[in-house]
């Protein structure tokens, strides 16, 4: 009986896996600030869910308070602080820039999920575990689409957006291969990704009140020109 | 309990800057605390050469020779940085009522680089070194001009997209460190005497993991764009602890962790460490021929002595070991300065324009001497300590058969060498532009600059029995053979 239930778990827990990369191949097809921002709230409620899943199943109270940890941060707290510090009309329907078009970041992303199976597979190779095979391949892959979208992507809410998605590629390999990690080094790091979130939405909102936008690719003052020898 | 306050007083600092009447004191708050608290890790230092390590909290804050000798470095840099801005900010800063709000991060900063080297554990040194990147990014955009705050953009982008990069691979070290039967406290000592036993494709892949992580925090080719940009629109005296010591620490992470898997026997990677830093030190150098900024300039010097120590790092003897760690030392020591100095000559004349600047010792003697004195010791002209220090990295690659590589890094070091004389050249002699107006430099830069330049002088003539010491320590710490 105790197998079965093991069993379950593991399978729910591959589910949530494939859920994640999911919601990552999301982030990078919406063109909307707002659905990304949704994207990555359902993202970080399935890394939450994956903790609790290995969590109950290995009797890890570290993972429990992890994925509470999560819900609080990434669910509740750090949509509501980039509510709190951005003006509004960051929010409202914008459209975003690409430098690459939808479907060949799609393809992209994809190439990239394939390219982190290969490079974790040295890895899986010294264990068995069935829940580090699931977790570490897909943690890896949201780590890497998550930085594409950074580069592909001109505008800061967005770009924001992609950093915290890597943290959520970061933990969710995390919780599979370091699950009894001391607790007060996941609050540490739980409060760091929240100071990452507000740090970045004030320099947003300063830069929107100086030079009136937050696209990127307007930026682009600074950069080394030659200079004729004298 | 030296370590402890040493860690503690710019917390204290910065806390006391944000009372409401302790406001309009911010700056001596801040000098008071930031003294004590190298005064603290001078002794720290003394410790540790006397028992081999000095513990404040045990597995969590304490520092062997090669912590006591990062510590020493930030508490002194930060010290006389914030003894800089003391002037500096009041003469140049736009946003003088804000000024406690920046003592108040400058602390926090101080805190952030100076807890680094003394934790313990590799994931609260992750940690510390993303707080590091946090308050460096309001500081760079201090000002809130529109390119101060591009900077600062740039900047937050491409170092805190290292972050979850850098975190996988402490994560995966972690695993390594248990699934081979490490106890419940993973330190760094915990981890080097383990080396040989943790499967080595785990610490390959965390080790590239942090490298690429934390590399473009150290500002490694090709991930080095922000600094240039940092560096030119920061406030002077961040530039100096941004370059001076910000880009130290993350490389200390970095080098710990290579002790670590040169020890392991299959894992082969100091040869690449040697190309990677190559790269770093090519790149700058011919950067450094093009530049129209002196800032910016010192800027790419920095890079270049990034790579320097990383291709120290990967010959992976004894005696490259102790080229790497004195090169930190003088780096940290000669590039605050070379930024002081840089300041002074923007408070001076106003523009940052290399070929604006013209006759530098007919305007001002003390500016222009200090600024020879400072590029003729970041360039590696002896008798400077940094001209010791490559000299004993090129010795320790010979010896070690590295021939190839110090033929390509001797012929860089002269390229970045000539380079950097020909602006300076430029900047100290002819004739001054009559129109310029000048401005006296206040006190406090002028003692900042001569408190600065004192270590700059002594230590590449003499090295004191102590320093010496403290750097063999340092060296034994980061392994080779």
């Amino acid at each position: 009986m105790a197998g079965s239930q093991t069993q379950l778990i593991e399978g729910l827990n591959a589910l949530t896996a494939g859920l994640i990369l999911l919601t990552a191949f999301g982030m990078v097809a919406t063109r909307q600030v707002q659905g990304v921002m949704r994207f990555f709230v359902v993202q970080s409620a399935f890394l939450a869910a994956s903790a609790f899943l290995i969590g109950f199943n290995r009797g890890s109270i570290h993972l429990l308070a992890l994925g509470a940890i999560t819900i609080a941060a990434k669910v509740i707290a750090i949509p509501w602080v980039l509510k709190r510090t951005l003006p509004g009309d960051l929010y409202e329907r914008r459209e975003i820039n690409q430098v690459i078009n939808i479907p060949s970041s799609l393809l992209i992303a994809l190439l990239l999920a394939i390219a982190a199976q290969f490079l974790v597979s040295p890895l899986l190779a010294t264990t068995p575990d069935p829940v580090i095979h699931a977790n570490l391949p897909i943690g890896l892959a949201g780590i890497l689409i998550g930085a594409y979208s950074l580069i592909a992507r001109r505008e800061a809410l967005p770009q924001l957006v992609g950093i915290l998605a890597m943290e959520n590629g970061a933990f969710f390999a995390g919780i599979a291969i370091a699950p009894d990690l001391p607790l007060i080094a996941e609050l540490i790091i739980a409060i760091d990704v929240i100071l990452i979130a507000v740090v970045i939405g004030v320099l947003t909102r300063d830069i929107t009140h100086a030079i009136g936008t937050t696209e990127a690719a307007t930026m682009s003052e600074l950069r080394e020109e030659p200079q004729p020898w004298r | 309990m030296a370590l402890i306050v040493a860690v503690s007083l710019p917390l204290l600092a910065a806390l006391l800057c944000w009372v409401k009447p302790l406001r309009s004191i911010a700056w001596g708050i801040t000098v008071f605390c930031l003294s004590i608290s190298f005064a603290a890790s001078v002794i720290t230092a003394g410790q540790v050469l006397l028992n081999g390590r000095a513990i404040a909290i045990p597995n969590w804050i304490e520092v062997d020779g090669l912590g006591a000798l990062v510590v020493l470095l930030v508490s002194f840099v930060c010290t006389l940085a914030a003894v800089y801005a003391g002037g500096y900010m009041l003469h140049s800063s736009q946003e003088k009522e804000r000024l406690w709000w920046f003592y108040c991060n400058y602390n926090l900063l101080a805190f952030a680089l100076i807890v680094v080297p003394a934790f313990s554990s590799p994931n609260l040194v992750w940690v510390g070194v993303e707080l590091i990147t946090l308050f460096a990014i309001l500081l760079v955009g201090f000002e809130g001009t529109p390119t101060a705050l591009e900077a600062a953009w740039k900047y937050a982008i491409l170092t805190l997209m290292g972050a979850p990069i850098s975190l996988l691979g402490f994560l995966v070290l972690y695993w390594a460190y248990h699934s081979s039967g490490g106890g419940t406290a993973e330190t760094w000592a915990g981890l080097s005497a383990m080396s040989s036993t943790m499967p080595p494709n785990l610490l390959k892949f965390s080790f590239l993991m942090v490298f690429v992580g934390f590399g473009a925090k150290v500002g490694l080719a090709p991930m080095h764009t922000w600094l240039p940009d940092a560096h030119s629109q920061a406030p002077t005296p961040i530039c100096a602890v941004l370059s001076g010591i910000k880009t130290t620490v993350p490389l200390y992470a970095i080098l710990r962790l290579l002790s670590i898997i040169l020890a392991s026997p299959e894992a082969r990677i100091g040869n690449w460490m040697v190309v990677i830093g190559l790269f770093s030190v090519g790149i700058a150098a011919f950067l450094l021929l093009q530049v129209r900024d002196y800032k910016r300039m010192f800027a790419y010097s920095t890079v270049e002595h990034m790579g320097i120590i990383l291709v120290a790092a990967g010959f992976a003897t004894h005696g490259a070991a102790y080229g790497a760690v004195s090169q930190m030392l003088n780096h940290s020591i000669t590039k605050s300065l070379c930024f002081y100095t840089a300041g002074m000559v923007l408070l001076t004349l106003g523009t940052r324009q290399i070929s604006e600047v013209r006759g530098l010792f007919r305007t001002s003697p003390f500016v222009g001497g200090a600024l020879l004195l400072c590029s003729l010791a970041i360039a590696g002209a002896p008798p400077f300590p940094i001209f010791l220090s490559e000299f004993s990295i090129l010795s320790a690659g010979l010896r070690s058969g590295h021939n190839v590589a110090v033929a390509i890094l001797a012929t860089l070091i002269v390229v970045a060498f000539v380079a950097i004389m020909r602006h300076v050249n430029g900047m100290l002699f002819g004739k001054p532009e009559a129109t310029a107006p000048v401005e006296r430099v206040p006190l406090s830069c002028r003692t900042a600059v001569v408190l600065a330049a004192v270590p700059v002088v002594v230590l590449g003539v003499y090295i004191p029995g102590p320093v010496h010491s403290l750097l063999e320590l340092a060296a034994q710490q980061l392994g080779g053979h």
